[in-house]
């Protein structure tokens, strides 16, 4: 068995959600929703809920588990231990690779939320703001305000050079990465290994055991704030709350066409491929399948443990704080302060960053007591990005201590060297974005389809479904959907091979923008020659993690690892 | 705000809530085997009261 266990129930549910809810809940899925068909967006939503999301989380939950009975809990050690050969070691380093460059960038956006809510709670920001309407005229006070603080917002960031005309490009960054959101990062880089040094239970577990019910106070605070709003500007009547959630609700799509809105209707929403394959990626992305964490995670409960039932605890959980606390904040309030083509804008694109990093705080400069709930708003971000970072450690310190036989301390430090030759990689080439973008579509996007697609199969046709359901319902009291079989060995395969092809045809065979880069931004180059290279690292080590795990077994006096 | 409109929110945002708090109450009140299994000091022998 693995050697740590969670310390409850209740605790590795509040750490699977934790993981599973991130930014994307609070600001991508309102987005992506509102660009699809509004209110329509529900019903592909929940079908992919129930023959994508639940099934592949329960595939991920039973292996984890199953490998934790055999004493491991990294996804090459749990692979292997499924098949009995060494070769299947390796399809585990996608899950070592993907959630630790994810980290690298995550980190990143993480320290954004906390240095936004720091300059909006100590005052800084409306420092800057009043700085800027002092010299504005009359009627364009707000406007400047919000210039002021988009400008800000960017500098820190280091997305924007200060002062195009007078440093050279990587110096600007360097200064204002140094001034603006270094510290920040050092912060959320220390607190993040802090946690996973002290260990599942009493880092992952007891942390999670508090910021979760902090991440839903700070939500519900803003939730009431956002429903009180009502016509906050009754010289414009139609920019009122109720508008505002019928925008988000209604079963009408809108799609921005040179620049003006045009509505889609409820049925035409619902026959466009793209609705479908929107709605499996947000399901995909926001429950944190694919990712090879939960097989981790899983990895440390009890065999008596109703692992079904906790698997549906915190997909219900995701749900919940993307739906009914995601889905009634940001789009209501940014219609009636921004106006709908701005939230098009964003969601069409699938722009988390843009939606909450500058459409957002120019709400919170209309918004009365809005410095307060801005930085509320980033509080919460942060920890719900916090939460979601930690389970982002936890698979790769897990394969160094098992695999290298590691002690805690020196995994932590090599994972820390790693991790934050990444981070300062993403953090200093940040101008426009593009290693942080590419970092995303590389192994946010392509290798977690790829991960998920292999580990439904290898589920259900290399683990066998007797076995591995088997797994599951050990311990269950919850009784497992008898079509369940037929769901995994057919539907969710079948639908993960359609969404990837989708998603491989329409990315990279049609020579999207993504592609056109890769050949010719050096920039973009450097970004995937950096994946290659911690992909094939962590090859490497999962090959001397093998060798070793074959020496333990041969000599059966010694301890399993 | 359409009626449609007000039906898939509420639906959705009950539907989660509900989904949600049901998993928190069965997790929280699902006894685990090993509190159901009984060791001999858990027998309580009325006959010794006295």
């Amino acid at each position: 068995m693995a050697s740590e266990k969670w310390g409850s129930k209740l605790g590795v549910i509040l750490a699977v959600t934790g993981s599973a809810v991130g930014l994307g809940n609070f600001l991508r899925f309102p987005g992506v929703a509102c660009a699809n068909g509004g209110g329509a967006f529900m019903i592909p939503y929940i079908i992919a809920f129930l023959i994508v999301g639940l099934p592949i989380a329960w595939v991920e939950w039973a292996m984890g588990r199953y490998g934790g009975k055999k004493g491991f809990s990294s996804a090459p050690g749990i692979f292997r231990a499924i098949t009995g050969k060494d070769r299947s070691a390796q399809i585990g380093t996608l899950a070592l690779i993907i959630p630790v460059i994810i980290y690298m960038w995550y980190v990143s956006i993480e320290a954004w939320c906390l240095g936004y809510a720091w300059k909006y709670w100590s005052g800084g920001m409306q420092t800057i703001v009043t700085a800027a309407q002092q010299a504005a005229p009359t009627d364009g006070k707000i406007d400047a305000g919000i210039q002021a603080v988009q400008n800000y917002l960017l500098h820190f960031a280091g997305i924007v050079p200060e002062n195009e005309n007078t440093a050279s490009g990587n110096f600007r960054i360097l200064r204002q990465f140094t001034q603006g959101s270094l510290p920040f990062l050092l912060f959320c880089f220390t607190i993040n290994f802090i946690l996973i040094y002290r260990g599942i239970n009493k880092g992952i577990e007891w942390f999670c055991r508090w910021a979760m019910p902090a991440l839903l106070f700070c939500a519900l605070l803003i939730l009431v704030r956002v429903l009180t709003l009502g016509t906050p500007n009754p010289a414009n009547p139609d920019a009122s709350i109720l508008n505002g959630l019928g925008f988000m609700w209604n079963p009408v799509g809108h799609n921005l066409i040179d620049g003006g809105l045009v509505q889609v209707s409820f049925w035409e929403a619902l026959s466009r491929p793209q609705t479908w394959l929107a709605a499996a990626g947000q399901i995909f992305f926001s429950l944190s399948v694919g990712f090879g964490i939960i097989m981790t995670y899983a990895s440390y409960t009890k065999k008596e443990d109703d692992i079904a039932l906790s698997s549906v605890s915190a997909a219900s959980g995701n749900g919940f704080f993307e739906v009914a606390l995601g889905g009634m904040i940001v789009i209501p309030a940014a219609f009636i302060f921004l106006g709908p083509e701005s939230i098009i804008s964003a969601g069409e694109k699938a722009s988390s960053l843009s939606l909450g990093f500058l459409a957002l705080p120019g709400v919170f400069e209309y918004m009365p007591a809005g410095h307060f709930f801005g930085g509320l708003f980033f509080f919460l971000l942060f920890i719900a990005a916090i939460t979601s970072s930690l389970s982002m450690l936890q698979p790769a310190i897990a394969f160094l201590e098992e695999g290298l036989d590691l002690s805690r301390q020196a995994a932590v430090t090599l994972l820390g060297f790693i991790t934050a030759i990444g981070a300062l990689f993403v953090s200093l080439m940040s101008h426009g974005l593009t290693v942080l973008d590419h970092l995303d579509f590389w192994t946010g996007n392509f290798c977690i389809y790829l991960l998920a697609t292999i580990e439904v199969i290898f589920f259900s046709y290399v683990m066998g479904l007797d076995r591995g359901l088997k797994e599951l319902a050990s311990g269950a009291e919850m009784k497992l959907p008898k079509i369940l079989p037929f769901v995994l060995k057919y539907i969710t395969p079948l639908f993960l091979l359609i969404i990837f092809g989708w998603w491989l045809k329409d990315q990279v065979f049609s020579n999207g923008p993504y592609i056109q880069a890769l050949q010719s931004d050096p920039t973009v180059q450097l970004t995937v020659g950096f994946i290659i290279i911690t992909t094939l690292f962590f090859s490497l080590l999962v090959h001397i993690a093998v060798r070793r795990w074959n020496k333990i077994e041969a000599t059966p006096q010694e301890e399993s690892p | 705000m359409s009626p449609t409109g007000w039906i898939i929110m509420l639906t959705s945002v009950f539907g989660m809530t509900a989904l949600f708090s049901w998993c928190i109450f069965k997790v929280l009140t699902h006894k685990d085997a090993s509190d159901q299994i009984h060791s001999p000091a858990d027998i309580d022998p009325h006959d010794q009261d006295d």
